[in-house]
């Protein structure tokens, strides 16, 4: 642990912020600020340090040797499981199966849950706003099966319609998969009123929680999902990290994903006994560096408190929003009731590339583009669009700068 | 300060006047009817998307060019002077318009024309080099004339 990890931070986001190691540079001559963790969060240095002291001294294989480093690797590794179980309020640690990230939690229960049991004329159901992550697996698997991918609606200020939805769960449905908080608008969807919906019908129900993780109080039992997935670099965790929630009883009935090491009993030419939950489903070595790094992120985000970070967080979309909105030719692109972290916007008719070169120039990091969301663009008929996403080390100095570099790219297309 | 100055520079060298103009009313701009060869280019990161149309004689003249598409500033104006740059020329020379942008653009050795022609207006792109995200942009309708000539028909993309 360095110094500036052991504070315990208490106060505010510029307190927090002080955590960061990489917002403490400069871009192109001006302070970084870092309006871009919707595509990937910034580490705090309690993370960095834990990586580090797992690389010098634990590093081993976990789950296999009786030598101390690899009792401490395992250690390490299963206890970030139990920080992640607590944290999202899982009733059990078996029901943590480690990923490499959202993609990978829904493509193993695309192929896991789904597949085996799905045949023509069921119906896979999503919706509108989601992140090509909860798209392409679906229609590989409609692909697969003959089954049908069927998507949601969304209204102009980005939000779902509940009573649709209601009448598209019918006994076709064998799952719903559905973003928790759309990562291209920022939405918070209803998921909680939908779950109970889908619950009366016997439907199961996928939530894509990557944007919702880092920014809301999760818990799995009070949502009653099935399946909850969300990665860890995008809620201050190293890439490459990943978890699938599934409800015991699912993931118990469900065939292993992948085949190898780890995630075996027994293996003879004659056949072969699975290992047991969440084992099952992480054949292979696991990337156990970055799971520590991810217990230390989500041990970082509990001493601060997730109703903390969702307050100050709605407090500053509050105030970018507002800001952003008394800017000449701004158009916003998501303006439901109920959003978290993100706006998107259009600069007059300046192209969103460009207004994200301008920005860079300025030290302002945004995103660009669709979002791997190409049918919300293609819904609102734009090629793409400028996103400012917040996170807890965000503060208004970082909006205000935000609104300046965006009237400076105002006057140069002017 | 230094730093900072230098790059309000290479940004007033990324949009100049010249390629804002060509962004705002590009030139050549709309389907071609009687076409010859086209073909696509998209930039999958940043969404741009365009299509070229040529009109390419007996006498391998290209009489007519135009554009179609969206992107951004860069990605435009680099259309749109390419559109200005090449019509009424040779295929082979048009190539060798090809060779020397993507040259210019890149800078890479490999790249290096053979023949080297006095880029004019098309200098104004040279600023793209200061900017490595975006030179794939600049480069965009370049690569889709090199598939059009080619009639390869094939979409270009960047990635």
């Amino acid at each position: 642990m360095t110094g500036r990890s052991a504070k315990k931070p208490t106060a505010d986001a510029s307190d927090w912020r002080g955590s960061f190691p990489a917002l403490h540079q400069e871009i192109n001559g001006h302070p970084l600020v870092y309006l871009d963790s919707a595509a990937s969060s910034q580490q705090p240095a309690a993370v960095i340090a834990a990586v580090q002291t797992y690389q010098e001294c634990s590093h081993a294989n976990v789950h296999r040797g009786v030598h101390t480093l690899s009792h401490r690797a395992t250690e390490a590794y299963e206890s970030a499981r139990d920080r992640i179980a607590d944290f999202i309020n899982a009733s059990n640690r078996t029901e943590i199966v480690f990923t490499s990230g959202t993609t990978d939690s829904i493509n193993l229960v695309a192929q896991s849950f789904c597949r085996p049991t799905l045949k023509p004329g069921d119906r896979i159901v999503i919706s509108h706003l989601e992140h090509h992550s909860n798209i392409v697996p679906w229609q590989m698997l409609c692909e697969q099966t003959g089954a049908e991918l069927v998507v949601a609606s969304i209204d102009e200020s980005g939000q779902v319609d509940v009573s649709e939805i209601t009448d598209l769960l019918d006994e076709r449905v064998k799952l719903f998969a559905l973003a928790h908080v759309s990562n291209a608008l920022g939405t918070v969807l209803p998921v909680k009123e939908i779950i109970g919906i889908a619950k009366t019908r016997g439907i199961p129900v996928l939530l894509d929680g990557a944007q919702a993780v880092p920014h809301l109080p999760v818990d799995v039992q009070d949502l009653d999902c099935d399946f909850y997935t969300f990665s860890g670099h995008k809620m201050f965790g190293p890439t490459g990290t990943g978890v699938l929630f599934g409800r015991e009883s699912l993931l118990e009935a469900m065939p292993p994903y992948q085949g190898g090491g780890d995630m075996i009993l027994e293996v003879s030419f004659e056949g072969t006994t699975y290992n047991d939950l969440p084992y099952k489903f992480e054949a292979g070595t696991p990337n156990i560096a970055g799971f520590v790094g991810l217990g230390a992120a989500v041990k970082y985000l509990q001493c601060i408190g997730m109703q903390r970070i969702c307050q100050h967080e709605k407090e500053l979309l509050e105030y970018m929003t507002m800001q952003l909105s008394e800017i000449q030719d701004i158009r916003l692109i998501g303006t439901a009731a109920n959003k978290a972290s993100v706006q998107s916007f259009m600069l007059a008719d300046i192209h969103p590339h460009d207004v994200g070169t301008i920005l860079d120039h300025q030290g302002v990091a945004i995103r660009t583009g669709h979002h791997c969301a190409m049918p919300v663009m293609e819904y609102f008929g734009i090629p793409g669009t400028a996103r400012a996403s917040l996170a807890l080390y965000n503060t208004r100095d970082d909006v205000d700068a935000l609104v300046a570099a965006l009237h400076a790219a105002h006057k140069i297309f002017s | 300060m230094n730093t900072q100055s230098q790059s309000t520079d290479d940004l007033r060298d990324l949009y100049r006047e010249l390629i804002l103009d060509h962004a705002r009313s590009p030139r050549h701009f709309g389907k071609l009817e009687s076409t010859s060869h086209q073909a696509e280019g998209i930039n999958p990161l940043c969404g741009d998307k365009l299509r070229l149309y040529l009109k390419i004689d007996a006498d391998q003249t290209i009489s007519a060019v135009n554009f179609e598409g969206s992107g951004c500033a860069i990605s435009v104006a680099s259309a749109s002077l390419l559109t200005e740059t090449i019509n009424g020329l040779s295929t082979e020379r048009a190539l060798d318009y090809y060779a020397n942008v993507v040259y210019l653009l890149t800078g890479v050795d490999a790249a290096n024309p053979e023949i080297r022609l006095d880029l004019g207006k098309l200098k104004a792109l040279e600023g793209v080099r200061e900017f490595p995200s975006r030179v794939k942009c600049a480069t965009l309708a370049w690569h889709a004339l090199h598939s059009a000539i080619n009639n390869t028909n094939d979409t270009v993309s960047t990635e």
